[in-house]
């Protein structure tokens, strides 16, 4: 175990390194880049032997890795908002085609106007490509859980793709103390990858990514159903082996002082740093608040939130997206499938900074709300 | 295709697959007025009749250029 001071972009890059990707398909961009510098690095020093392609955009990133993961190999390629959009097509093959791949999405607003600044709404927007998504609160977690990812998405009663969501430049470029496991550790947690199913074998000659007609074309989506609903227990397991070999416990969701609170914040990502410091400030002046901290979000957690908001009055939804025309992303599948009254809250688009003042205004909007989605940090009535 | 991924792992799985599902209209040919001209085998696209003027209905698509291409009007297209 080595403790290091670095970035999430440089803690995502030591996981890949451990889990030795054979392909890295990579195209920079802001603030993904310097993920795809370090492995270049990594490849170009030898201390990552992995075929690192330079592609000539974010939709051959995809389609290479893709490609590579047909080939039956461990892949990995990174990407952020815009690259992301460009990706949408083949994000839905790759789930389609059953490729377990892993990608790190630097969540970055999307144009226009245009932002290069933290926001949800890039990966959000992917939500029904059929990827599983993990948005993670500091380098640590932006780590472990491309290890995890790995684990999870190549189980034979998954495979499926996972996307690991981390904040831009919140967490992408602030340095911030990172336990690297040690090579032997992840070897025995995340052993060589076997395909089984969906990959090109010359002993066992099969199409890939063939057409269909109506008569078949369902039940593969119907499959994808079942592997994301038998994804629960895989990622049940995998969180206990990996406590059990690296002493950090995860679950679908987190929750912070939420015995005996009135009011459950919920929200997903790095914002849950800044709402710890306000729960902790409200809880000592005796006001009853908590957190919950949504990291699966793909396959939805219902149970475990179900289970954590059961004794609130209310919740607040933290989305840093927006479905214009209905609210937040998280708010509105709350609503739908949680019984708790909920108010729904829409922050930090385009990096606007979301304050400790902002969060105990939630906390009182949702005391007494007046309406059911209320946007904050905006400068004026607009 | 039973498989994971949609991935076919049998060749010749294209004449698994029934296109005549297709179909909206049928083509019926009243063998009666039939004159052999052969026009309807050689004008199908699939490839779907035989030399006795049977037509395979499980890849027939419904087209219906077997009904008018042929000279003496045997053949009518009847909604399934």
């Amino acid at each position: 175990m080595v403790v290091k001071v670095i970035s999430a972009n440089y803690a995502v890059s030591h996981a890949v390194k451990l889990a030795k990707p054979q392909v890295i398909p990579v195209y920079p961009i802001t603030p993904q880049t310097s993920i795809s510098e370090y492995l270049a690095k990594f490849v170009a020093d030898g201390d990552l032997d992995s075929e690192y392609m330079l592609v000539e955009s974010e939709h051959s990133a995809i389609s290479a890795a893709v490609g590579a993961s047909g080939t039956g190999v461990r892949v990995f390629t990174a990407t952020a908002s815009q690259g992301l959009a460009l990706m949408n097509e083949i994000l839905f093959v790759a789930a389609g085609l059953r490729n377990p791949i892993v990608m790190a999405n630097t969540n970055r607003s999307l144009a226009a106007p245009l932002s290069i600044w933290n926001d949800h709404q890039d990966s959000i927007s992917q939500r029904d490509t059929g990827w599983m998504q993990i948005y993670v609160e500091n380098g640590q977690e932006a780590l472990d859980s491309i290890l995890r990812c790995y684990r999870i998405s190549e189980d034979h009663d998954v495979l499926l793709p996972s996307m690991v969501c981390l904040d831009g430049f919140i967490l992408t470029h602030t340095a911030e103390p990172v336990d690297i496991p040690s090579q032997k550790l992840v070897d025995s947690f995340l052993p060589d990858y076997q395909p089984q199913e969906s990959f090109l074998d010359p002993e066992n000659p099969r199409s890939l990514g063939t057409f269909t007609d109506p008569n078949y074309y369902m039940e593969a989506r119907y499959q994808m159903e079942v592997a994301m609903e038998k994804s629960k227990k895989v990622i049940e397991k995998v969180n206990q082996e990996f406590n059990e070999i690296f002493g950090r416990d995860y679950s679908f969701v987190e929750e912070y002082r939420c015995e005996g609170a009135e009011i459950i914040l919920i929200t997903m990502g790095s914002l849950c740093s800044t709402i710890r410091d306000v729960v902790d400030d409200m809880r000592g002046r005796g006001e009853k608040v908590g957190l919950l901290k949504v990291i699966n979000y793909r396959p939805f957690p219902k149970k475990e939130i179900t289970e954590a908001v059961k004794n609130a009055d209310r919740v607040a939804v933290l989305d840093k997206n927006i479905s214009f025309g209905m609210g937040g992303a998280l708010y509105t599948e709350i609503k739908a499938n949680i019984d708790v009254e909920s108010c729904g809250f829409i922050v930090g688009l385009g990096g606007r900074d979301i304050t400790p003042k902002h969060i105990e205004d939630i906390v009182n909007k949702t005391r007494n709300p007046t309406k059911e989605i209320t946007w904050i940090g905006l400068k004026e009535e607009v | 295709m039973d498989s994971i991924g949609g991935t076919v792992k049998n060749p010749g799985s294209t004449r698994n697959n029934k296109t005549g599902s297709w179909r909206t209209f049928k083509p019926l040919l009243d063998k009666d007025k039939c004159i052999e001209c052969d026009n309807c085998l050689l004008f199908c696209p699939e490839g779907c009749i035989n030399p006795d003027y049977d037509t395979d209905y499980d890849y027939c698509k419904g087209c219906g250029i077997c009904e008018v291409e042929c000279p003496v009007k045997a053949i009518k297209m009847e909604r399934e």
